[in-house]
């Protein structure tokens, strides 16, 4: 798989380390009341779809930027990649 | 129709003419007591077991594709009960145990072979872990042996021992493990459950739970709407799809594992043979192929088809160990998309849904499964008890913090 590095063009998918869903960037807020049950549904619950998932993939053996790839789990099509830190800010969606 | 020794020897006398279809291929009827979702191997064993153990009389399969078309036909056939916690070691070794004893049960040639693994161990610490993790076996009533190098290398000589960053100084042996013919072992626990009354329902795909007031009351299909007082979900690979229909989200990921099998060889491979630090592990067929694997690709996929970075690894591994393989052919590889649980363990449990239970989350690992992970949801699903062995594979584990992690590597299940 080739994933398209907004800043680097085109880079083999073996130079970066595969975390997972992209809705892991947004953390639950610790002092909620609800927070333990928030927490356990944020580490151990996904929705785990077949077709569109955006996921975070961390590019260790390039610049060590982190992206959000859209990506499709039935063909293994490589849809987009926007840096996470862009998506955190707004600057993408 | 019975198997016998007699009556093969009657069939090759009278040309083949008497052998009938292994099981019947039914209309749905309009209701059943029990309806298992996935005719896999854990839900055909499931199956077998309510209808054989259990005495359930109306219970069906239903099957999407045909019968044994998804994991149970693109594993790598070891059975082992190798494992080191005590939530794993016991289910395993009842597995072990039923295994044994499958061929009678089910009156069907599953070509159950107990011809040992080895994990290979190659520094002081690593033969520290195995010998604790052997220990734990002997206290769940599995065996295990500690080889030092000069005893394996008596049985399996043919590896590189002076590899110069794996050099392999002993193994772990469980004698009593060894391999099935998978696809068998779906045969005859479909066989041994329609010859006891269960309906085995293919190409009927589960499009929807009929759920009112938290209770189910049976599944839309492809074929139509099926009542059913309790539903047994076992769909392991696409567990999440599953049972987002009734809108629940899992501790699970999906992830598409590579096995690969190589020209057919004279026999070489006395039993399994794995060599963790290197992520390959092989064994040897009985029609002489080299049935080998490693590593899960790492990412989400339902494709059941990796990539060929994976490919490079697992050969490169499989070099390191025995360089004499660099000789035979790569005959064919294929994938098959695994339930990734957050811990690396199964979940056999009740939901939050009156009458809808769930199987899933075995990992790699659900073929070794196979006899025990049917046999407890059988009991699950007949008594509302968690069998004793499975007491530990319930869905509040991750909330409790009672997580089954083996390899220790948390909530991250590429890693597993």
């Amino acid at each position: 798989m080739l994933i398209p590095h907004p800043l680097l063009g085109p880079r083999d998918a073996q130079e970066f380390i595969y975390l997972g869903d992209a809705t892991l960037m947004h953390r639950p807020d610790a002092t909620r009341p609800d927070a333990e049950a928030a927490f356990c549904d944020y580490v151990f619950l996904r929705h785990n779809p077949a077709g569109v998932h955006r996921e975070l993939w961390f590019h260790e053996a390039g610049d060590r930027s982190w992206l959000v790839v859209t990506r499709n789990t039935v063909t293994h099509e490589i849809i987009g990649a926007e840096l996470a830190c862009d998506v955190k800010l707004g600057v993408t969606q | 129709m019975k198997f016998s020794g007699f009556k093969v020897v009657k069939e090759a006398l009278t040309g083949h003419a008497g052998w009938k279809p292994l099981w019947r291929d039914p209309d749905p009827q309009p209701a059943y007591d029990i309806v298992i979702v996935g005719g896999g191997g854990h839900g055909l064993a499931t199956a077998f077991y309510l209808a054989s153990v259990f005495r359930e009389q109306r219970v069906a399969v239903l099957e999407k594709g045909w019968l044994g078309s998804g994991n149970i036909g693109r594993n790598t056939t070891i059975i082992r009960s190798n494992y080191l916690l005590p939530g794993n070691e016991p289910f395993y070794e009842f597995s072990m145990k039923l295994w044994e004893s499958l061929e009678q049960e089910t009156n069907f040639n599953s070509m159950v072979s107990q011809r040992g693994i080895i994990n290979l161990i190659h520094t002081d610490a690593q033969r520290d872990a195995y010998r604790r993790r052997g220990n734990a076996m002997l206290l769940a009533g599995a065996d295990a042996r500690l080889l030092d190098r000069e005893a394996l290398r008596k049985l399996v000589p043919f590896l590189n021992y002076d590899n110069p960053r794996f050099p392999i100084k002993g193994g772990l042996m469980q004698a009593r493990a060894g391999t099935a013919r998978h696809d068998g072992v779906a045969w005859g626990y479909a066989r041994g459950a329609d010859q006891r009354g269960v309906d085995i329902i293919q190409n009927c795909e589960v499009t929807g739970f009929r759920i009112e007031n938290g209770k189910v009351l049976g599944v839309d299909t492809s074929r139509g709407f099926i009542g059913a007082a309790k539903v047994g979900v076992a769909v392991a690979g696409n567990s999440s799809r599953v049972m987002s229909m009734a809108g629940m989200r899992l501790p699970i990921e999906s992830h598409v594992l590579q096995a690969f099998v190589s020209e057919g060889l004279k026999p070489t491979i006395p039993g399994v043979i794995t060599f963790g630090a290197g992520h390959f592990y092989v064994s040897q067929s009985d029609k002489g192929g080299l049935v080998f694997g490693g590593d899960i690709d790492g990412y989400n996929s339902y494709a059941q088809r990796g990539n060929l970075p994976v490919v490079e690894d697992v050969l490169e591994g499989g070099m390191a160990l025995m360089p004499m393989i660099g000789r035979a052919r790569l005959l064919r590889s294929w994938g098959g998309v695994m339930d990734m649980s957050m811990d690396g363990s199964p979940i056999i449990d009740r939901t939050d849904i009156d009458g809808l239970y769930f199987n899933g989350g075995w990992c790699y690992g659900g073929f070794k499964a196979t006899p025990a992970s049917g046999y407890a949801f059988a009991h699950l699903l007949s008594t509302d008890t968690p069998h004793p062995t499975a007491t530990a594979y319930r869905f509040d584990r991750f909330a409790r913090g009672y997580v089954i992690d083996e390899k220790g590597v948390g909530a991250q299940p590429n890693l597993h």
